[in-house]
């Protein structure tokens, strides 16, 4: 079974991140990692792919300036291969752009039966990329699952919930979105480092993908950040001494606050 | 000249760092008071290929270098210094010498699985009476009349030697006399539980307590002739030709204790509040921590230009034996800065600092003390000493 994650390449968010003024949007311009949020997705796949007896698991991703370094962690993992879309006309690409340009990428992965993404990534956590591939795509789309497993064609998801989680099943191919307790990942070997450097890495620019340069970039949103500001410090609280009616005075407050 | 590590150290560091604080950190202040050998983790250190890296693939290993092997060393090292030796004497003294100079037989009987961190040798040649002067090597071994080597001796503080995945030991014995009249030392593989083969009871150690160290005994340990390492009477040759790895990886250690306790202070420095403010507030403080930024970053440059040479097959006797000194010495110089910059708390075991502090000291004495470094170094500037 041949499997497509969607692996995007973020700044380390160990070190400190910064916006540019000009666009008013976070700095990529630096070494770029896996999303942690990925790395579940690669496991996922891997162990699938295994499970399945065989298959190819591809990593797909679009990012700045041919940042190929996270793409190089998940090939360490044991992905087979990687397809970077890069390209200075997406500077500035929303979360639909993305979806675009990532669904025409997966689109060139021959036979890919299953496509996996995060929930949600560290960095721009829209969470909104997923369904939108899927619909691109015309494919089912499952969110949040915590398992999954694949049998006669037909793929079988917990999905968690906020009282437990539903069992979902739905016939390949499909997307599936998975959540951080989906399984543990591997930590790459050393071999896997040192083999990652010769795995097939296909580099496109948004004219191999096929999609409307119109779409995508700063234009293709129809939107704009018209300014960036610090979210406000946080008031503090109000302290009711409790000299014998403290419960009282809480009580008056949250009616206050129409919360009781 | 520009001089950074490339791409698959970075790749390995990150790895190593990721590993080194999700599965060691929270762990290293209870092995050390329980005195734990964590048998998981060097598994788990194994599955990461990190016993293999200087060894090329046909053994198993990973078909990289001396640099490397630093970068994963220094990264353990940072978070606990047991767990580093443990790699950096699995690889530089159970399994190199095996490599450098054993027989294609011994190589494949025994690398692959020292290579797959699925076992650990030790190498003993520190004797109660011959350390630095390994030359006065006592314990002693003779061939019978069906080839067996009968070993008779002692060894003293050796690592590695007694865990549960020690599968051997290779050890120096005097075999012979050369025509000098000089003692012959060969070197020999002693499988553990081979009788006759006695590992003591565990060091009370200053440091370093959840790295494994025993004495050992050998009463009649008689061994098959096919378990002698590389030629009779080229054991001390040998060994003198495989210390210089050892000494940058030792290096590399240092590197990672100053870079440990740096990190440390960093933190503690802004969080700390004394007369109202943070403790780093004080430039007696800061400048303590940028004389560590110092540090770091001198003993990272002697260690990795010291590992280039050796990877690029040029000399680096003098270099390793700088970067041994150098970077041994500021790492128990940092470690001192380190517990003095936590105050009360930085002498408190469970402190990581205070940890590497009791650990620190060793790494001045272990593969070769700082005065036989400086004997090394002398000898290269045509000094004459002896
Ligand atoms: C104003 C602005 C400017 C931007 N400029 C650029 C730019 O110049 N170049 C650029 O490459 N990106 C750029 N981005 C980021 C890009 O738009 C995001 O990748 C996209 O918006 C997805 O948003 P998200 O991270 O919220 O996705 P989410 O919906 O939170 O992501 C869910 C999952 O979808 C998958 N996914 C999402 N994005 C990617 C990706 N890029 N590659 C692989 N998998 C992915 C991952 O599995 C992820 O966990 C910019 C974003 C904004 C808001
Ligand atoms: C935790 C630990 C683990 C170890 N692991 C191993 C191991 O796995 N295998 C192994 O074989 N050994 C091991 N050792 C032993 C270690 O290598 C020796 O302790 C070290 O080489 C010093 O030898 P020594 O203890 O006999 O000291 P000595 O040689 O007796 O030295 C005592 C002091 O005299 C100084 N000195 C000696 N000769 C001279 C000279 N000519 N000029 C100037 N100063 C001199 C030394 O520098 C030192 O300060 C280990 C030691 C420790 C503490």
């Amino acid at each position: 079974m041949n499997i497509v994650v969607c692996a995007k390449q973020i700044p380390d968010p160990a070190e400190p991140g910064a916006l540019d003024p000009q666009t008013k949007t976070l700095k990529r311009d630096g070494k770029l990692i896996l999303d942690e949020s990925d790395m579940y997705g690669v496991e996922m796949a891997l162990q699938l792919a295994e499970a399945a007896g065989g298959g190819e698991v591809t990593l797909v991703s679009m990012a700045p300036d041919n940042k190929v370094d996270g793409l190089r962690s998940g090939l360490a993992m044991g992905a087979a291969k990687a397809v970077l879309v890069s390209d200075p006309a997406l500077a500035g690409t929303d979360a639909l752009g993305t979806a675009k340009v990532l669904a025409a990428a997966i689109g060139k992965v021959d036979g890919a039966q299953l496509v996996l993404t995060a929930t949600e990534s560290s960095d721009g956590y829209t969470g909104t990329v997923p369904e939108q591939i899927a619909a691109i795509l015309g494919m089912p789309s499952i969110t949040f699952a915590k398992s999954i497993e694949v049998r006669d064609g037909t793929v079988y998801v917990k999905r968690q919930t906020d009282a437990g989680y539903d069992e979902v099943e739905c016939p390949l191919p499909c997307v599936v979105s998975v959540t951080a307790g989906v399984v543990e990942p591997r930590y790459p070997s050393f071999k896997g480092i040192m083999a990652a450097k010769s795995k097939p890495l296909d580099q496109l620019t948004l004219a191999d993908t096929g999609v409307d340069a119109g779409s995508v970039g700063w234009g293709g949103g129809g939107q704009e950040i018209v300014g960036i500001e610090d979210a406000p410090a946080r008031e503090a609280g109000e302290i009711f001494e409790d000299d014998g009616s403290g419960v009282d005075k809480i009580v008056a407050y949250l009616e206050n606050l129409k919360i009781v | 000249m520009t001089f950074e590590l490339n791409d698959d150290a970075e790749a390995l560091r990150r790895v190593v760092r990721d590993f080194a604080d999700s599965e060691v950190a929270p762990h290293a202040a209870a092995w050390d008071r329980d005195h734990t050998f964590p048998v998981d983790t060097v598994r788990a250190m194994g599955d990461l290929g990190l016993f293999g890296i200087p060894f090329p693939q046909e053994y198993g290993g990973g078909g990289g270098n001396l640099t490397l092997l630093c970068v994963a060393i220094e990264e353990l090292a940072r978070v606990d210094q047991s767990v580093a030796i443990t790699l950096e004497a699995g690889v530089g003294l159970g399994a190199n010498p095996i490599y450098r100079f054993g027989t294609d037989d011994q190589r494949e009987r025994w690398l692959p699985d020292l290579v797959g961190g699925r076992t650990l040798a030790g190498f003993g040649l520190t004797e109660p009476d011959a350390g630095s002067d390994a030359g006065a090597t006592r314990t002693k071994a003779h061939q019978t009349a069906d080839g067996s080597w009968v070993i008779n001796g002692e060894k003293a503080f050796i690592t590695n030697s007694g865990t549960e995945m020690t599968s051997l030991v290779t050890v120096t014995a005097v075999t012979g006399s050369e025509p000098s009249g000089r003692p012959a030392i060969s070197t020999i593989v002693v499988p553990s539980g081979t009788p006759g083969f006695e590992v003591g009871p565990s060091y009370r150690k200053m440091g370093w307590h959840a790295s494994d160290t025993h004495p050992l005994v050998f009463t009649d340990c008689a061994v098959p002739a096919e378990n002698l390492l590389g030629a009779e009477g080229r054991g001390f040759a040998n060994f003198l030709s495989i210390l210089d790895e050892g000494r940058v990886a030792i290096a590399a250690m240092a590197v990672g204790v100053i870079q440990g306790c740096l990190e440390e202070c960093q933190r503690y420095a802004n969080e700390r509040i004394a007369f109202g403010r943070a403790i780093g507030a004080n430039q007696a403080v800061a400048f303590a921590i940028a004389d560590l930024a110092v540090a770091a970053h001198a003993a990272r440059l002697v260690t990795y230009q010291a590992a280039a040479l050796a990877d690029a097959g040029k000399p680096y006797k003098a270099e390793a034996a700088i970067a041994k000194l150098y970077t041994t010495e500021a790492a128990v110089s940092a470690t001192r800065t380190a517990t003095q910059v936590f105050g009360g708390s930085g002498y408190m075991d469970e402190t990581p600092v205070a940890r590497h502090y009791r650990d620190a000291k060793v790494l001045e004495i272990g593969e070769g003390t700082s005065e036989v470094q400086r004997l090394v170094i002398s000898r290269s500037l045509g000094l004459p000493v002896s």
